[in-house]
């Protein structure tokens, strides 16, 4: 890539972070709706399941990641559906810049509207749920880790089904399978947290993963995107 | 076979700056397999403003798209600078401008920050004529206004002052004197024109009259037949 | 030379006219296969010592979680040959194979639920293997839905191929995270290189249903092809032809 295009890249990625955020927190409802989430669900988990302490500790790890993970879902997918509507992803297509690079802005800032959030609304969760001492800081940093992988792999699903009109379910269905390995270390380090084993294999499992994520997910978005807009 | 009704071009130009920017041979679009239209044979060079007719349904606006890499369904040879494409690489996106049906124009940004983020992704820096752009297309003083707030129109003249700034040599425009009054249609005619006289290529499709010189007609012919 | 075999092998009409002759021979073999080696498992097989009569189920179970396993890569491999050659018949046959996957995937589960329940006392238990098969399942569902999904086939061809190739570099990592988090399910019988833990009386019936289900599979796969053939080209002469001749 000669220098021109490297520049010119650079600001194709700033002008689309900065349009991103700007429209996110042009439409701040939408941003507290997985927290409202979040926090729901962890309600029902006592109202369906059992208010003992002891099976809110045991069960806390799982139910947490797995709330985390649902919230997630639920706001990927209008990611693409309006610039598909108002002809701002055709126009991002035609861009000379590679799609693949152009569509992680958005991602990106998915991540940092979402899923950030989310973890650090976690710990305070965690309270509610009786999540024992040992646990917040490795559910924290798993979050952190892994809801950077649920973006990456949400934001595939959400450029396959871009084109369909009802597209919410779909997307769940089509990317859940691709969420347990990221379910089974995330939640699993939290466990082996608590119970005092060394979580570093699961950690580092995840970030293995989310780079992985990081380098499959652009093709695989791009080619989605590119095939609904010339359909 | 080929059917396209080219008028010579009438407005002399130097002869050493005519080398095809883009030519087409046997180019044919299809949908489920079928061709739209009968195989389309020419060539544009700087200066060209080339506008592509037929009746409706005949493929005008997929054809449009097929030149920009929106389409993907075509066979045939697009050549851009003398290379055979199939689609467009980075030298053709960075020379190109679509303005098709969709604005492109997104309704929680305002007029200016739209602007701003179309040239921003595609990697160039802003000149800062946004006011000026603005005003020629009929909406001074609207930088600030949220898209939201306009009506159709105005969202598609926000979409359409991407031309006053835009440094891309060739315009694919498809129905852009839609939605836009007289002075607004005269403008345009007046911009089109200047881009043309200083070597940039147009092509367009549109219902309405031009008042424009040195327009080169490419008729889209239907294909009747099935295919084997 | 090769290179005109590989394009005409794109050609749906000239597939449709080479299968015709020995496809009814393959699905007679394949039948063949199936029942002799149902009856030498299932009839005159020996019992398994610790699980009995029910363990016979082996013999379907087996060859149908091999089977839904390279079932996704036959189909995520078409898919892929098609977005990069365009080639039309390829997404036919991805089109062809995603439902048959999820069947075999379906009995793969139930032949073990079955196969379970005398075993071990339950229909149903996580463990490593069982959980891989429902996220197959679950990800042969996703394809089938979105193909649905989209009403233009050329969209819905290449959105289910970019699925299918994801799932393809996913379900290594998913089956060795799922394996990683049970330790229930029996370490595999079958190994190719290693003596295998298996007794051979029951071994040699157990290969002959597995090579049996391979070309079952083959023979429905290339059946249901056909079939999507006949369906996309049916309003071109040739097959307007073939109808009309009865």
């Amino acid at each position: 890539m000669t220098q021109a295009e490297s520049l010119s890249l650079r600001r194709a990625l700033l002008a689309g972070l900065r349009r991103e955020l700007v429209i996110a927190f042009r439409h701040k409802g939408d941003l507290a709706n997985p927290l409202i989430f979040f926090l729901m669900v962890v309600v029902f988990i006592p109202l369906g399941i059992s208010e003992e302490p002891a099976m809110l500790a045991r069960i806390a790890p799982g139910v947490l990641w797995v709330i985390a993970l649902l919230a997630t879902l639920l706001s990927l997918d209008g990611l693409f559906r309006s610039d598909f509507d108002d002809g701002s992803l055709e126009q991002l297509v035609l861009s000379p810049q590679p799609l693949g690079y152009l569509v992680l802005t958005k991602v990106l800032v998915h991540w940092l509207v979402t899923g950030v959030p989310l973890t650090l609304l976690a710990p305070v969760l965690g309270v509610m749920l009786q999540l024992p001492v040992e646990g917040y800081l490795v559910l924290v940093l798993s979050l952190l880790v892994g809801t950077g992988s649920l973006s990456l792999i949400g934001s595939i699903g959400a450029a396959l089904t871009v084109g369909l009109r009802k597209g919410g379910l779909l997307l769940s269905l089509v990317i859940m399978p691709f969420y347990v390995p990221v379910l089974i270390f995330g939640s699993g380090a939290v466990k082996n947290a608590i119970q005092g084993f060394a979580v570093g294999a699961e950690l580092a499992v995840l970030v293995a993963m989310l780079l992985g994520w990081l380098m499959l997910a652009p093709f695989a978005i791009a080619g989605a995107l590119k095939i609904s807009v010339r359909a | 076979m080929a059917t396209c009704n080219t008028q010579p071009h009438p407005v002399a130009r130097q002869p050493e700056t005519r080398v095809p920017i883009l030519e087409f041979k046997n180019f044919i679009c299809e949908r489920d397999g079928q061709a739209l239209f009968r195989p389309l044979n020419f060539s544009l060079s700087p200066g060209d403003l080339v506008q592509i007719s037929g009746p409706n349904g005949a493929g005008k606006t997929t054809f449009l798209r097929a030149v920009c890499g929106l389409f993907d369904d075509w066979s045939g040879e697009l050549f851009w600078q003398g290379q055979a494409t199939r689609t467009p690489g980075y030298e053709m996106c960075s020379n190109l401008l679509y303005l098709g049906h969709q604005p492109g124009v997104k309704k929680s940004l305002t007029a200016a920050e739209n602007l701003h983020w179309f040239f921003g992704s595609h990697g160039r820096a802003f000149p800062g004529q946004v006011s000026e752009a603005l005003a020629q297309v009929g909406l001074s003083g609207y930088e600030d206004v949220f898209c939201h707030q306009m009506s159709a129109g105005q969202m598609r003249r926000v979409a359409l002052a991407r031309l006053y700034v835009s440094s891309a040599a060739i315009w694919i425009l498809d129905e852009p004197f839609t939605a836009i009054d007289r002075a607004g249609v005269r403008n345009l005619e007046t911009l089109i024109q200047r881009h043309t006289s200083k070597g940039g290529l147009v092509i367009l499709t549109t219902h309405q009259p031009l008042a424009l010189d040195g327009v080169r007609l490419v008729e889209l012919t239907p294909q009747t037949e099935m295919p084997e | 030379m090769a290179w005109q075999w590989f394009h005409r092998l794109g050609s749906p009409k000239w597939f449709y006219e080479k299968t015709e002759k020995w496809l009814p021979w393959l699905g007679l073999i394949a039948l063949l296969l199936l029942v002799t080696g149902s009856i030498w498992g299932l009839g005159f097989g020996p019992s398994e010592a610790k699980q009995g009569n029910s363990a016979r189920i082996i013999y379907i179970h087996v060859p149908a979680a091999i089977l839904s396993m390279a079932g996704y890569y036959v189909m995520a491999i078409a898919g892929a040959i098609g977005l990069i050659w365009r080639m039309k018949l390829s997404f036919m046959v991805m089109k062809a194979a995603a439902p048959i996957g999820a069947i075999l995937t379906f009995l793969a589960l139930f032949t073990g639920a079955v196969w379970g329940k005398p075993t071990w006392g339950a229909w149903w238990v996580w463990d490593g293997r069982i959980t891989s098969m429902v996220v197959l399942f679950l990800l042969y569902l996703g394809i089938v839905a979105l193909q649905e999904a989209y009403q233009n086939q050329d969209t819905a061809d290449k959105i289910s191929s970019v699925l299918a190739l994801v799932g393809m570099v996913n379900i290594p990592i998913i089956y060795k995270s799922v394996d990683w988090w049970y330790t229930l399910h029996q370490p595999a019988t079958l190994k190719l290189t290693q003596k295998s833990s298996i007794d051979p009386s029951m071994a040699y019936p157990l290969i002959m249903m597995i090579l049996a289900f391979y070309l079952f599979y083959a023979w429905v796969l290339l059946r249901r092809t056909r079939m999507e053939i006949l369906r996309r080209e049916q309003r071109t002469s040739w097959v307007q032809d073939l109808v009309a001749r009865g």
